[in-house]
């Protein structure tokens, strides 16, 4: 008798730790796994990530779910919370996989993340698919299972020396004749930034008059400012998340600093036509998506559809950051109809032979898995606005050219 | 080296890069008046630092949001801050002063820790600003330019060094400090109550530490996890001007920021680090050296 109890405890326990091995689908639910940060210094742009999930997750469903062979199903999300922490992050997902028995990651927030977590669904062969790390060097390792939807980090800037190429051809000025100054932050990021705006100079036989690296996390750029005024390049770029945005913005109207294009990246997410008003004029701000811009798709329609719904959903504008986390999950629902099974393998092909038309922008992956097709759009502020100047095929406003110089704008 | 020409053709520049480095200079001594202060009295590195100044930033904000004038909030940060201040000796420094210095330095590590994680709670990771309403000077055709806020930061820095300094020397608390400073056990012996005096100069320090945030927050942009610069900052122009001296501080932190500047502009601000790191070390160096002889002439 006693030992039939025991046997039987033994065979619970034997199928209880099975179990989590067919997790992946319950059911009729398909289950996706996500360590995003709740908390910590990503726990803003973490939970803009958690909802661009969750939104995209409603809809397929609302939809009627996910076809795959002949079967619908809904799909689901299980979140860890990472705590911003590398470490965390690495070991969550490895809890995914092998406990929780998740056969499909989506993406944490930030490149450092995205690279942590990397090695680990590699290892367990789990197809991931990423909108939120853009680091150039997450796609130098030859990773198979690893997809990203955004744009790589080094193309945030490169658009702007497009732009300014166009611009001067224009005026009839070869662009070769144009000289840029670059005051880049000492993070990997800005690294991957400037190394794309070099390969854009090189490429325009443009001289790169200034090449600072703003150190102590970009709170003052006085010295690159004095010799920007001193050398007086064409173009000046920066890139240094949202504080650089922010130290730019404030300091270059400060000093009266005057070029015919400035550029940065993460204006928007410093928000400086909304605190810094007069001063963020005419900048131009790289980003991934805009909710004006006229992409469309199937689940969501346009991009100012998503944009209506998110608003309605959460009670703020959808940041870019949540439109391509939501693009994540489409990829994802995309791949699954496809590959008509739950196979991993055969699920992480169908993801490389993706070719889809977002409301976030069209997707196709490259050999090492990043986007290729998507382009980097660049807003300008002008009165107060982020108006939308290029690519020049999406553009909601025309590019005011050369800025104005400071002396004249009566401020 | 093209950049030292810059200086040839248009000798003005280089009265716009003293100035710059000698106006940031003076941020960073408001951070490090207390630290001096602390360290000198109580003999504790206070890691905290920089998160003080950033709280003295946050408290800034609020009051402005709440309607009133940036000018305002620098008081009324300074005071909130002596509360934290005195709260937070009152409920973890007192433990650890006279303690080996390990012990403090964990101590307010952690604090430190703490108080930039419940500043993104309360506040948010975003980065944020305040407007100060003021403008630009511009002199020699607009090449040379000053900001006004940063001139009014300035003033106030050299002001408040120099009121720290005279309620040093002139009133009886001050007077306790210095002699706590200089032998806490004879102070004691002498009727000097140290620990008061211990939570007096801790509060004090947290004072200085909000203004400075509300004159930064002004000036520069902060953000919950920034405050780390302003205590590497605070430690290196305390240990260049010397423990408790508080004259020392804003020479060190003026020359210091004047040098970075000058060499962020000659040489690219990606060496600006690495010139102040390597100046400190050829101060204590030679400090070291100095010292050695007189310990010899004593001998």
């Amino acid at each position: 008798m006693r030992i039939r109890v025991l046997l039987r405890a033994v065979l619970v326990a034997g199928v209880a730790l099975s179990a989590p091995a067919a997790a992946k689908v319950e059911g009729s639910t398909i289950v996706l796994g996500a360590a995003v940060s709740i908390t910590g210094k990503f726990s803003i742009d973490g939970q803009h990530t958690k909802n661009g999930y969750d939104l995209a997750v409603k809809r397929v469903n609302e939809q009627g779910g996910v076809k795959v062979g002949g079967k619908s199903y809904k799909i689901e999300v299980r979140y860890y919370d990472d705590e911003s922490s590398n470490e965390r992050a690495a070991s969550l997902v490895e809890r995914l996989i092998a406990q929780d028995g998740i056969k499909f990651i989506l993406g944490p927030y930030s490149s450092p993340l995205t690279g942590a977590i990397a090695p680990v669904t590699e290892k367990y062969k789990i197809p991931m698919v990423e909108g939120n790390g853009a680091s150039r060097s997450l796609f130098t390792k030859g990773y198979k299972y690893l997809f990203a939807v955004l744009s790589t980090s080094e193309q945030y800037l490169s658009s702007a020396v497009d732009l300014a190429a166009e611009k001067s051809r224009e005026a009839g000025k070869d662009p070769s004749s144009l000289r840029l100054a670059l005051a880049m932050g000492d993070d990997s990021f800005s690294l991957d930034v400037r190394a794309g705006i070099l390969d854009a100079a090189k490429r325009y036989g443009m001289a790169v008059v200034i090449d600072d690296k703003v150190p102590d996390n970009f709170t003052d750029m006085s010295a690159t400012l004095s010799r920007v005024k001193a050398v007086k390049p064409d173009v000046l770029l920066v890139s240094g998340h949202a504080m650089g945005a922010a130290t730019a913005t404030r300091q270059i109207a400060e000093a009266k600093v005057d070029v015919s294009v400035l550029a940065m990246t993460h204006c928007d997410s410093a928000q400086i036509a909304e605190k810094f008003g007069a001063a963020a004029e005419y900048t131009l701000c790289a980003s991934q998506w805009a909710p004006t811009l006229a992409y469309s798709d199937k689940w969501f329609g346009s991009a100012g559809d998503y944009n209506a719904l998110f608003m309605k959903a959460y009670g703020y504008e959808a940041p870019y950051q949540a439109a391509e986390s939501s693009a994540a999950v489409l990829v994802f629902a995309d791949a699954l109809q496809r590959a008509g099974g739950f196979d991993q393998e055969k699920v992480r092909d169908a993801l490389a032979r993706t070719d889809l038309q977002t409301f976030y922008g069209p997707i196709k992956f490259d050999e090492t898995g990043k986007n290729v097709v998507k382009p980097m759009m660049l807003y300008q502020v002008q009165d107060g606005d982020y108006k939308v100047v290029a690519p020049t095929k999406w553009a909601t406003a025309k590019l005011i050219y050369p800025r104005p110089s400071w002396s004249k704008r009566g401020t | 080296m093209t950049n030292l020409l810059l200086f040839v053709e248009a000798p003005v520049l280089l009265i716009q890069v003293i100035l710059d480095g000698v106006l940031v200079g003076a941020l960073f001594a408001l951070a490090a008046y207390g630290l001096a202060l602390v360290w000198g009295v109580m003999n504790i590195i206070n890691i905290v630092q920089g998160e003080l100044v950033l709280l003295g930033g946050y408290v800034a904000l609020t009051v402005v949001g709440a309607g009133l004038s940036p000018f305002m909030a620098i008081p009324i940060a300074a005071a909130v801050l002596f509360i934290v201040g005195w709260l937070l000796y009152r409920g973890v420094i007192f433990r650890v002063v006279e303690k080996d210095l390990f012990t403090s330095v964990l101590a307010t590590f952690g604090l430190s820790i703490l108080i930039a994680q419940l500043i993104n709670q309360g506040f948010g990771a975003d980065v944020r600003s305040i407007d100060s309403g003021l403008g630009t000077w511009l002199f020699f055709d607009g090449i040379v330019s000053v900001s006004q806020a940063r001139v009014v930061a300035f003033v106030l820095a050299l002001l408040i060094g120099a009121v720290l300094v005279i309620f040093l020397r002139v009133t009886r608390l001050g007077r306790a400090i210095r002699a706590t400073a200089q032998n806490a056990r004879a102070a004691r012996a002498l009727g000097v109550d140290t620990g008061q005096v211990y939570a007096w100069t801790y509060a004090i320090n947290a004072a200085i530490c909000g203004a400075a945030g509300a004159l930064i927050v002004m000036i520069w942009v902060i953000q919950p996890f920034g405050g780390l610069l302003y205590t590497v900052r605070a430690f290196m122009i305390v240990i260049v001007a010397g423990l408790g001296n508080v004259v020392g501080v804003i020479g060190a932190a003026l020359g210091l920021g004047a040098a970075e500047t000058f060499v962020g502009f000659v040489f690219g601000t990606q060496f600006q680090a690495a010139f102040v790191f390597s100046l400190l070390v050829v101060i204590l160096v030679a400090r070291n050296v100095r010292l050695a002889r007189q310990r010899r002439y004593l001998r």
